[in-house]
């Protein structure tokens, strides 16, 4: 047993070094395109991950997260921001003082981006997760709408619907996977150990943990302002990719395709999760054309722009209807096929 | 503000509020028989308004054979829809079908922009409806005047089929208990059915008014009046048609005198029915008319 | 010396009394048995006690403590656990981790730390797996651990729920018909099994149950109720012999 788990250590370091090794190989040879899908990529995960924790895992059904996306984002744009770039922005009315002759660096921005969306989390959750499954979606949906209507109209600090140009790039490969990994580093940990075990009770039988001794507002209430959280330092790796950001960015569609990846990877798996945060973006970048022009050598078309949301929703269908679990179900990857086939085997009596 | 100009606000208000009753009792129907947020009930309403432009313009139909047409087709639709994407996952997790829910209405709208255009399309206003009418100092369309009357008698159409039919009688059974309801055999897969045409073919109605009450067709159009009609259900009261009727109404008239009042406030005109919706659900989550959905342990 | 004590606890839903003016008084170490035919209210009666219900009148009061509005997770806090009539498992979490979610309650290292594991963390969670294996054991389950709680059997998914409540520490323990299901061999294990726990754990344990078999061979003590009332109470001689209790199982003579 303690070889088998050491050959499993060594095997996971390498897996992880190689990973890493390739990302450094990305960075060398890919062009700025492909280098944006690699980085969209992992922030995706970090976003998939931050919903999976509290939909998948604790089994509660927001529907609010491009608000906490938005805050993260505009925290850490007018947090990194030189003042020139905000003068520039904010022409039509000024931005507040003690924003406008601010100028952090990245990690704490980020930081406080989270922070915020934390603190977001916490005020939204206390009266949210009272409510039922189906109530809850539309109370968190209705948060986030409201945040994103705020943030349209608070022309001195957002810039109202005109938002923000020119976000200092500060997002490269290694921040995007840096904090995928730590992400997953973290969802790893958690749901080794009981916090993890405790909101997947919540998810299976609210009634059962509760019966266990499970104070059930306070560990939703974790779960919903840590899933926040990631959600906000998310936003902000996302603007400062994108160079841009304004209030139309963060409506229902953003969550729509968080909320794909996390049902298509299996709600309650991390690897799923990875993977489908991977299939996604690419997938998303890959079917662009079909909105664009197509030149099929014999017949151009003038692109059919919506087909690719099309796509996109026949497959969120197709996976509740047909394969509910998604590609993982809750299953992790383990590094048990090597040993004992059969123990897999053993472990799923249902199948799929 | 001078009492005309309240006037004309109040009727813009008034005729709002009863689309928004129109639209909100699809939800409230399908809710208390199914538990369900049909996401997709605000492109349903899109689509009535997009079938009419069709059959007017294209078809070139005379405007009231053109708004049966457009109104019949979007209840198969809503039908459809209840058979293809609901009712397999009857038996699943609650959030399944709702994920399905939401997967239909994205799928409708970005249908809606391949086959109907991104572009805005202006609706062809019959004239009884676009009529400009000069009462006093002010100008009132038509139309302000024809949708809470339409609304009314649709409404009145509505509630005797509930209360005085046998297939009512079963939609009102099976939104206290599906186990007894079936038991009494009752068609379950029949009743629902007729529930979301009945719903839709009221949000068709809404949408074609709507079309003539504003007259450009979007495919997003019926994405923040089905939010708000969401809500509008809820603060009536969820499952509870008169409820529904309630909170439309009284999310038309505050979104609209909101703003004649208070000017400033018009760019968070959408936010008020949201904020509505959180003081409901924090102050008395069964609604105003509420009733009690609760769940034993 | 009451471990447990409900003072006239009432419950009404709308306009139908479920359960009225139950008066129960367990003393430690007792087994209890709470009987009655269908219906008679002995569910609402421990979901009164472990608070899934606040009594519509009168009070509870465990260890001297009123608990009466107190919340669920709370009252086992204090030492109060149960099993379920329709087994609620953690469907979809291994045998062992149902097990390790009740030992959750006692875990005092915060959140963060358990993900950064700390050092009196890991202590925490080699105690609560240790403790949980040797529950198992008791059980007979440990053959299982590994396995998802919904592919179990249903005599051991009954064992799993024990184990479960078990290992939140109780004081006083409440068994929501643990014999269904049951042959009269499990049966017989079954009665020596909690016997084996009281000794064990220093439990006092209360039961609703339908297997006379169980009931009789052993409770000390028996509560009888009938349409929510309590219609007779004492040993099992006296209550197999009370004509009250006849008459309620078997209808009129």
């Amino acid at each position: 047993m303690e070889r088998e788990k050491l050959i499993k250590r060594i095997l996971t370091v390498t897996a992880i070094s190689a990973a890493a090794g390739l990302l450094v190989l990305f960075n060398f040879i890919f062009d700025s395109y492909m280098l944006r899908i690699v980085n969209l990529a992992g922030i995706y995960i970090t976003l998939a991950l931050s919903l999976n924790l509290i939909y998948g895992f604790t089994g509660l059904f927001s529907l609010g997260h491009a608000g906490f996306m938005a805050i993260g984002a505009y925290t850490t744009a007018l947090l990194t921001m030189s003042p020139a770039q905000k003068q520039m922005n904010f022409f039509l009315e000024p931005l507040v003082p003690w924003l406008a002759n601010v100028e952090w660096s990245f990690f704490p921005a980020l930081m406080v981006g989270g922070l915020l969306a934390a603190v977001t989390g916490f005020l939204i959750g206390a009266p949210a997760l009272k409510l039922r499954d189906d109530y809850l979606a539309i109370a968190t949906l209705g948060f986030a709408e409201i945040i994103r209507i705020v943030f349209t109209n608070m022309q001195s600090v957002t810039n109202g619907p005109l938002g923000l140009k020119g976000l200092p790039p500060y997002t490269n490969i290694w921040w995007t996977w840096g904090i995928a990994f730590v992400s997953i580093l973290f969802m790893v940990y958690l749901f080794q150990g009981s916090y993890g075990r405790a909101f997947k009770a919540i998810r299976e039988d609210e009634v059962a943990a509760e019966a266990m001794g499970i104070n059930l507002f306070r560990h939703k209430m974790l779960s919903f302002t840590i899933g926040s959280f990631m959600a906000g330092v998310g936003g902000g790796l996302l603007g400062n990719l994108m160079g841009t950001i304004d209030p139309l960015m963060f409506r229902f569609l953003l969550a729509f395709n968080i909320l794909l990846i996390v049902v298509l990877g299996g709600m309650g798996s991390i690897t799923g999760t990875v993977i489908s945060g991977i299939v996604i973006t690419v997938l998303m970048e890959y079917l662009r054309f079909l909105d664009g022009p197509m030149d099929l050598l014999f017949f151009k078309t003038d692109g059919i722009p919506g087909l690719r949301m099309v796509i996109f929703s026949i497959m969120l269908m197709v996976v509740i209807l047909f394969f509910q679990r998604g590609i993982m179900g809750n299953r992790e990857f383990t590094w048990d096929f090597l040993f004992k086939p059969d123990r897999l085997k053993k472990n799923n009596v249902e199948g799929e | 503000m001078t009492f005309e100009m309240f006037l004309q606000h109040l009727s813009n208000a008034v005729s709002l509020g009863s689309l928004y009753a129109l639209i909100a009792i699809g939800y409230t129907m399908v809710y208390g028989i199914l538990r369900l947020i049909n996401f997709a009930h605000g492109d349903i309403f899109m689509l009535g308004g997009y079938f009419a432009f069709y059959a007017l313009t294209t078809f070139l139909m005379p405007w009231w054979v053109g708004f049966i047409v457009a109104i019949g087709l979007t209840a198969m639709f809503g039908m459809a829809i209840e058979k293809v994407a609901y009712r397999p996952l009857r038996d699943s997790p609650k959030v399944s079908v709702l994920i399905s829910a939401i997967g239909v209405s994205f799928l409708i709208e970005s249908l809606g922009v391949v086959i109907f255009g991104g572009i805005q399309k202006a609706f062809p206003i019959p004239e009884l409806f676009g009529q400009v009418m000069k009462i006093g100092n002010i100008y009132i369309v038509s139309v302000n005047f024809f949708i809470p009357v339409i609304a009314m008698v649709f409404l009145i159409g509505l509630m005797y089929l509930i209360n005085k039919t046998k297939t009512g009688m079963a939609m009102r059974a099976l939104s206290r208990d599906h186990e007894t309801a079936r038991l009494m055999a009752i068609d379950v897969d029949k009743v629902i059915s007729y529930t979301f045409g009945l719903g839709s073919l009221l949000a068709a109605v809404g949408g074609i008014m709507w079309g003539m009450k504003y007259p450009q067709l979007y495919p997003l159009m019926g994405v923040m009046p089905g939010l708000k009609c969401f809500i509008a259900a809820v603060v009536g009261g969820i499952g509870n048609i008169t409820g529904a009727v309630l909170g439309g109404l009284l999310i038309g008239i505050l979104e609209i005198m909101t703003v004649a009042f208070l000017p400033d406030l018009t760019g968070y005109r959408d936010a008020f029915a949201f904020i509505l919706l959180i003081i409901i659900l924090l102050v008395k989550p069964t609604g105003i008319m509420g009733e009690n959905l609760a769940e034993k342990v | 010396m009451y471990i447990l004590r409900t003072d006239n606890i009432t419950m009404k839903f709308g306009g139908l009394v479920a359960v009225s003016n139950l008066n129960l008084e367990i003393r430690q170490n007792e087994i209890v048995g709470l009987i009655g035919p269908n219906g008679a209210g002995k569910t609402t009666a421990f979901n009164m006690i472990t608070s899934q219900y606040t009594p519509t009148e009168g009070s509870i009061y465990f260890d001297n403590n009123d608990i009466t509005n107190h919340k669920p997770y709370e009252i086992t806090r204090l030492g109060i656990a149960r099993t379920f009539q329709n087994i609620k498992l953690f469907k979809e979490m291994t045998v062992l981790e149902n097990v390790l979610v009740g030992n959750h309650l006692r875990v005092k290292s915060p959140l963060i730390m358990s993900v950064l594991r700390s050092p009196r963390y890991k202590r925490e969670e080699k105690h609560m797996i240790e403790k949980s294996m040797n529950l198992l054991k008791d059980l007979g389950l440990e053959e299982s651990i590994n396995e998802k709680a919904y592919s179990l059997p249903y005599g051991k998914q009954r064992r799993l729920e024990i184990a479960r409540a078990l290992a939140t520490d109780p004081k006083l323990l409440l068994l929501d018909e643990p014999a269904a299901g049951m042959n009269p061999q499990e049966s017989i294990e079954l009665m020596s099994f909690i016997h084996e726990i009281r000794e064990k754990f220093d439990l006092t344990i209360f039961l609703i149950e339908h297997t006379m078999q169980v009931v009789m061979g052993v409770c000390e003590r028996i509560y009888v109720l009938d349409y929510g009332v309590t219609i007779a109470e004492g040993n099992p001689y006296e209550i197999q012999n009370n004509p009250k209790v006849i008459e309620a199982y078997l209808g009129v003579n």
